[in-house]
């Protein structure tokens, strides 16, 4: 299971400058949290100081990424996610006790500065990507085993209608004579993206390919192939998924943050195909009535009977 | 209904919560008659286990009456007794084929989450954290237990409440413990831990035809439960090496099998070695203290099993794999197959030949959980086993 997002060629000389500074950043943080404290105008107490630990922990591993991997856009997002971090501590500090406002303010103007710096450089980055007609294909693939025989599972999933029963993402499927179908699914941020696709292969009971018209709301392909496990165990299916994320690179990323990991996304809905085609039914704990949806994994309500929200 | 909440580290509060209803198909509600606190509910109560939510219900053996059953159910109606096994399984997966049902595929609808800790995801169980699937436990009035088609155990004998109630976890996770030894004629077996599981697991091992018991632990009510009702020799961990004791017991050659039924709360008789793991565990740089499975190892003979039957849950530190692989130890483990036992279990009941009831030290009405928790987390008024009725 690997997703990854591929994005840009070039520019990468501003994400190097990031990088040195985010380790020039690091070593005294690490070293003597104490006295960033002091500098930045926060009274150090015990606690205080391993969380400016903690930050120069963030900020090792931002260099790493940045000075490794220069052209991914990715680590400038999460450099610019690390100044909110650092503003919401400086803003609770500003309120505790024991703080010097006057030291205090202009840290946290530079640290705004920063912030606007990192959010101009990964601009940039993804303009520099799109110009160089580069994509940010996110890819996500999974494997799982039913213990039903090929021919059962193959036809269930063939149906495409059916796919919406454990593809949490996907709203409805409509097949058409022709065998094209449309496709309506939810987006990131409550969004709905709808497109047409097309099956580019189909051999029964072994593999299925389809692709997005041109002209969707978003571009996507996916492959599911069908296998035979060994000492009949019943059937493998291993399935990838390739789409043009909304809103691109940075949206990639946000949803990331906001819990929509494609990864953990297409690894759910292949358990619950396995639920459906073993048990018959998805699984709900009453923890997870809402749906297992990876989000409601992460946020987990109480384990008490009641209403789904 | 009311139900027992954990509400945070060592507090749980009977509350008044809604009723569960029918969500699948192969559902069943059960009206809850009889239900008890389980030794791996202390490590939840302790806040040792992760993935706790503040309100979840607590309680994952217990038996009680049919009351609804979902339309895919056809093999339980209304009114009809049952025992429910803790570890939900689907029958369908192929672990449930193997009859491995604790390990079930299917029945963990927070898979992704336990598949991060475990590299593979674990089966649902009853109130036992979100981990564990977040399941309504059945420290209630009444519970929803799903695939109600293949977990409950009908009860169609006039026994009562108390002789099958252990059914749904603890008698045959003794017995599993016990089972996973290969027993032989001439065998020994110790025990550490003489609560309820590891008294159920000596049983089990006499049953299986082990030549000679031996259990360990530091309570003497626990250790005189397990001479006069297991048939076991017992060592008092705080008064004497347990090792240099074994090897006295054994002629030098050390135990055929241990079994750990203690998990990750034990304690150690040396006070610096119990302060070390206590100090790492608070500091969450090792989540369990299991200085009962260390010592098992050490003290397992050449070539010798050991059966870890108490909880763990997370990262063990020290471990000494040295003395596993040097001297060829084997290591079985694992939450117990409930299902595939409760019926030959039963039988046995029946036969006469086990009598769980003798574990039961207190009975409280479900609204006293919270005292409950407390005298057997405290090992007050010489408490073993407690049975709430609902």
């Amino acid at each position: 299971m690997t997703a990854t997002t591929q994005p840009d060629e070039q520019g990468e000389g501003m994400a190097r400058v990031l990088g040195w500074a985010s380790l020039a950043l690091a070593v005294p943080q690490l070293v003597t949290p104490k006295k960033v404290l002091r500098l930045a105008g926060v009274h150090p107490g015990t606690a205080s100081a391993s969380l400016v630990r903690l930050v120069g922990v963030r900020e090792l591993g931002a260099a790493a990424g940045l000075l490794s991997k220069p052209k991914q856009g990715a680590w400038l997002w999460a450099r610019v996610a690390g100044d909110a971090m650092d503003l919401a501590l400086l803003g609770r500090a500003l309120r505790g006790a024991g703080t010097s406002p006057r030291r205090l303010t202009p840290a946290t103007a530079a640290v705004v500065g920063i912030t606007a710096l990192d959010i101009v450089a990964g601009l940039q980055r993804n303009r520099a990507a799109k110009a160089e007609g580069a994509t940010a294909t996110t890819r996500a693939r999974s494997a799982v085993t039913v213990n039903r025989p090929r021919a059962e599972v193959y036809k269930f999933w063939r149906q495409f209608e059916n796919l919406p029963q454990f593809m949490h993402h996907l709203e409805a499927v409509d097949e058409h004579a022709d065998g094209r179908s449309h496709w309506k699914a939810k987006a990131p941020f409550g969004r709905t993206v709808e497109w047409d696709a097309e099956i580019v292969e189909d051999i029964p009971e072994q593999h299925i390919a389809w692709r997005a018209l041109p002209g969707s709301d978003v571009d996507n392909r996916g492959v599911v192939g069908f296998r035979d496990a060994p000492g009949g165990r019943g059937t493998e299916v291993l399935v990838e998924l390739a789409f043009e994320p909304p809103g691109g690179p940075l949206g990639a990323v946000a949803a990331k943050l906001f819990g929509e990991h494609p990864d953990q996304q297409i690894a759910d809905d292949l358990r619950r195909f396995k639920q459906i085609m073993e048990t018959g039914e998805i699984v709900v704990s009453d923890a997870s009535r809402d749906g297992t949806k990876t989000l409601n994994q992460v946020r987990q309500r109480d384990a008490q009977p009641g209403e789904a929200r | 209904m009311k139900a027992n909440c954990w509400m945070g580290i060592n507090r749980v509060e009977v509350r008044e919560v809604d009723d569960p209803k029918i969500l699948n198909r192969r559902d069943a509600v059960v009206r809850v008659t009889s239900t008890a606190i389980c030794g791996s509910d202390l490590h939840l109560y302790d806040g040792y286990v992760p993935t706790m939510e503040k309100g979840d219900i607590l309680g994952h053996e217990f038996m009680g009456e049919v009351v609804e059953v979902g339309s895919g159910v056809d093999n339980l109606r209304e009114g009809d007794r049952v025992v429910v096994p803790f570890p939900i399984a689907c029958g369908a997966c192929l672990m449930c084929e193997k009859g491995l049902y604790a390990a079930c595929e299917n029945s963990n609808p927070n898979a992704g989450m336990a598949e991060k800790l475990f590299g593979h995801p674990s089966a649902g169980i009853f109130g036992y954290s979100h981990l564990t699937g977040g399941y309504a436990g059945g420290q209630a009035e009444y519970v929803r237990v799903p695939f109600a088609d293949v977990g409950p155990l009908k009860i169609e004998s006039d026994l009562t409440d108390e002789q099958v109630l252990f059914l749904s976890d603890i008698l045959p996770t003794g017995y599993m413990g016990a089972e996973f030894c290969d027993i032989k004629p001439g065998d020994v077996i110790a025990v550490w831990g003489a609560g309820p599981v590891g008294l159920f697991a000596m049983v089990s091992a006499h049953l299986l035809g082990a030549s000679q018991v031996i259990a360990i632990d530091r309570f003497d009510y626990r250790l005189e439960m397990a001479r006069e009702k297991a048939g076991a020799e017992t060592i008092n961990y705080d008064q004497v090496d347990v090792n240099e004791a074994l090897k006295d017991m054994t002629g030098g050659r050390g135990p055929d099998a241990c079994i750990d039924a203690v998990g990750l709360e034990a304690h150690h008789g040396f006070a610096p070695i119990h302060a070390y793991d206590r100090v790492k565990q608070a500091a969450r740089m090792e989540t369990e203290r299991a200085h009962a499975l260390r010592q098992a190892i050490t003290c397992c003979r050449n070539g010798g099993i050991v059966s870890v039957i108490g909880v763990y849950g997370g990262m063990v530190d020290k471990f000494p794999m040295g003395a596993v692989v040097n001297r060829g130890l084997t290591i079985k483990a694992g939450q117990c197959h409930v299902h595939r036992y409760m019926r030959p279990l039963l039988e046995r009941i029946e036969k006469g030949e086990i009598d769980p009831t003798f574990v039961i030290t207190h009975r409280l009405p479900l609204a006293e959980a919270a005292h409950g928790y407390q005298i057997f987390k405290k090992k007050q008024e010489d408490c073993v086993k407690v049975v709430l009725s609902a």
